[in-house]
């Protein structure tokens, strides 16, 4: 199935973008990791959806808008997208970081999206000041990282084989998420008394050993929303796409049918 | 030519390094002795007061959740000394002011010392080093674009004589501005910035502050130097002053070769004790990708492996200054002659175990037998003149850079 990525101009700067597939449009915003354009799980979906996968300005090598500060940037930067691919009834399903801006997109306006998949997000906090809702990945050794975002550390991708040019992309791909959630760390404080906007039915998929944000707080997460199921997949963390493929898919498709 | 007598006031008295995977950040305080501390905050004003007594100045700085330097708070340190001492200048090096939340209240905390000194402050401005992010909660990313930003809000604050003025930039905001005290020194006091590379000298010199470089050796002092000598030039049609650069190195002078060693090994600790992973030495956006790949790979430092620093290869690179008085006069003029000269020598003279004793004997005869040389050095060239001279020199940018020198250029 061919893929056609292009870089579209929007008002301000500018957005790569996957397509891929045909049928309903579903919006695919990425994590923390960089674009999954290239990851299989695109192809499954992409044998019922036209998925639709933008890269976040500073993700894999792409220029980053000289204002962005943080994610109140990205998320009005996504308003233009939205009208440049010209989403209407899309499915939104935002990982991780993704999730965070799916949520904060769709509880500005939901009108544009039929349902909203919330794949391991981050971007509320629920627990009190002391509690640490969000591992801080930016200040564990990197296998302790490893360890939080994977069921199996062994499907944690291998750094020691990469080239200095993917290793630079990488580190690129930690500057622009550090951009994004420094402070406050991974959540915004506003965004509980804005969830209730959000009007299009929600799944909250969530891998069960995810060690960054867990369980409890997906669990958590979506009770801030009106119309939310939670979901978890077994034997998966905080990547389920990837560590569960296949039933990753299936529950997609079956919160879609 | 000028001398800041400088220590970081560190707190030594550690478990093993094998027991504890930072120095920095996430060290628990519960190794922080208060009696000690007591004891040790005391004896490093005695010896900033002891190098006013030599007739050295008097240099300090500020990090955070660190056994490196005990002092969070600068200004406090520096308030005490602005009572205690009469003569010396009190440098600050310095407000970490990319890290800062509100520029207003350093303004203001420098004209207090400032007045209560009589005019003493030397105020330095630093992004502060990448293992600051953590503690500052502050994303490093676009830190030299705030520090400047912060820098032209406080340049404003102390300038400002006639009433409340507004300052709304991008990161830093105030409506009615209007600073009490305003700085004894008119228009404001000396400014000092921290240079780590080419780029970065551009802005220091087009406001003629003191450009200041801590530890670049010999393998990157021609690049910082000789950018803010082209700048300055270029922006202002005369050679820099030399009292507009200053370099801080590590200084042990003993009374002969064998003492000297022994020193010089003890003030290495300040190198060697810096055990720091590569996930506080690497936050998101302090460091360029490239650069930060690198680190990611462990093949920079900050991979977690204490620092094997040895006396030798640093006074190879030009960061220690170590030996006789004869010898380390004979080392600085070296390095001062190839760098194209400077005004301001900041002698790091007191690390990690040098004693009371030790550490007096050192500033002593630095101060006494290899000051008065450097001065004569200075004052028997000209800045036009030394920079010519530098150029004919052979670049010594080859030797081999590891690690820490780019986290401590700063």
């Amino acid at each position: 199935m061919g893929a056609n990525t292009e870089t579209i101009n929007l008002p301000v700067g500018e957005c790569t973008v996957t397509r891929k597939g045909s049928g309903p449009q579903l919006l695919l915003l990425h994590g923390g990791g960089g674009s999954i354009a290239e990851h299989p799980v695109i192809d499954r979906l992409a044998e019922k959806f036209e998925v639709i996968a933008p890269t976040h300005p500073g993700f894999n090598g792409t220029k980053v808008p000289d204002h962005f500060d943080g994610m109140p940037e990205l998320v009005h930067f996504y308003l233009d997208v939205l009208d440049a691919l010209e989403i209407e009834d899309a499915v939104l399903l935002g990982i991780s970081m993704g999730g965070w801006l799916a949520a904060e997109l769709a509880s500005i306006n939901c009108a544009r999206f039929s349902k909203i998949i919330l794949v391991d997000a981050v971007g509320v906090k629920v627990g009190g000041p002391t509690d640490r809702d969000i591992a801080d990945v930016f200040g564990v050794p990197p296998d302790e990282a490893t360890k939080l975002m994977y069921h199996d550390p062994a499907n944690a991708r291998d750094m020691s084989g990469l080239t200095d040019e993917e290793l630079t992309e990488l580190a690129g791909n930690r500057i622009a998420l550090g951009l994004y959630t420094w402070e406050p760390y991974m959540h915004n404080p506003k965004l509980p008394q804005r969830l209730h906007r959000i009007s299009a039915p929600t799944l909250l998929l969530w891998g069960e050993s995810d060690g960054l944000v867990t369980t409890n707080y997906g669990k958590a997460y979506a009770d801030l929303i009106p119309d939310a199921r939670f979901v978890a997949i077994p034997e998966a963390g905080h990547s389920p796409y990837a560590e569960q493929t296949d039933r990753f898919v299936d529950e997609v498709f079956a919160f879609l049918d | 030519m000028r001398t800041y007598w400088f220590t970081e006031d560190a707190y030594p008295d550690l478990p093993p390094q094998d027991e504890y995977e930072s120095i920095r950040v996430n060290l628990p305080n519960g190794e922080f002795d208060p009696e000690r501390g007591h004891e040790l905050y005391n004896w490093y004003l005695d010896l900033w007061c002891m190098a006013e007594s030599y007739g050295l100045d008097i240099m300090n700085n500020e990090h955070h959740q660190t056994a490196t330097c005990m002092v969070p708070a600068a200004p406090l340190m520096l308030a005490i000394l602005a009572r205690e001492t009469k003569t010396a200048r009190l440098l600050i090096l310095g407000n970490p002011i990319s890290n800062r939340r509100n520029p207003v209240r350093v303004a203001e905390e420098m004209a207090l010392i400032d007045v209560i000194s009589k005019g003493r402050l030397e105020c330095g401005f630093v992004r502060g080093v990448p293992y600051e992010a953590a503690p500052a909660n502050r994303t490093p990313l676009r830190g030299s674009q705030r520090l400047w930003e912060a820098h032209d809000m406080i340049m404003k604050a102390w300038t400002t004589h006639d009433g409340p003025f507004n300052f709304e930039g991008r990161w830093f905001h105030g409506r009615q501005i209007n600073i009490w005290p305003r700085p004894y020194q008119q228009p404001a006091p000396p400014v000092w910035v921290t240079m780590g590379g080419r780029p970065s000298t551009t802005p220091v010199a087009k406001h003629k502050h003191v450009g200041a470089v801590f530890l670049a050796g010999y393998p990157r002092i021609r690049e910082i130097f000789d950018g803010y000598r082209e700048d300055y030039l270029k922006m202002h049609g005369e050679h820099a002053p030399f009292d507009r650069l200053g370099y801080l190195g590590l200084v042990y002078v003993g009374e002969n070769e064998k003492k000297a060693r022994e020193g010089a090994e003890k003030l290495l600790w300040y190198m060697t004790a810096n055990k720091v992973p590569g996930y506080w030495s690497n936050p998101p956006g302090y460091h360029p990708p490239q650069i930060s790949a690198q680190i990611m790979r462990g093949a920079r430092g900050g991979s977690g492996v204490p620092l094997t620093a040895t006396v030798d290869d640093q006074m190879a690179r030009g960061n220690v200054f170590a030996g006789t008085p004869d010898q380390v006069y004979e080392q600085i003029k070296n390095f001062w002659e190839y760098s194209g000269g400077f005004g301001n020598m900041l002698m790091m003279g007191q690390a990690g175990f040098l004693t009371h004793e030790e550490t007096e004997t050192s500033m002593k005869l630095y101060a006494e037998e290899v000051f008065p040389r450097l001065k004569e050095l200075e004052a028997s060239t000209t800045p036009a003149e030394a920079w010519e001279k530098s150029k004919a020199m052979e670049k010594r940018e080859n030797v081999p850079l590891d690690g820490f020198a780019l986290e401590f250029v700063r």
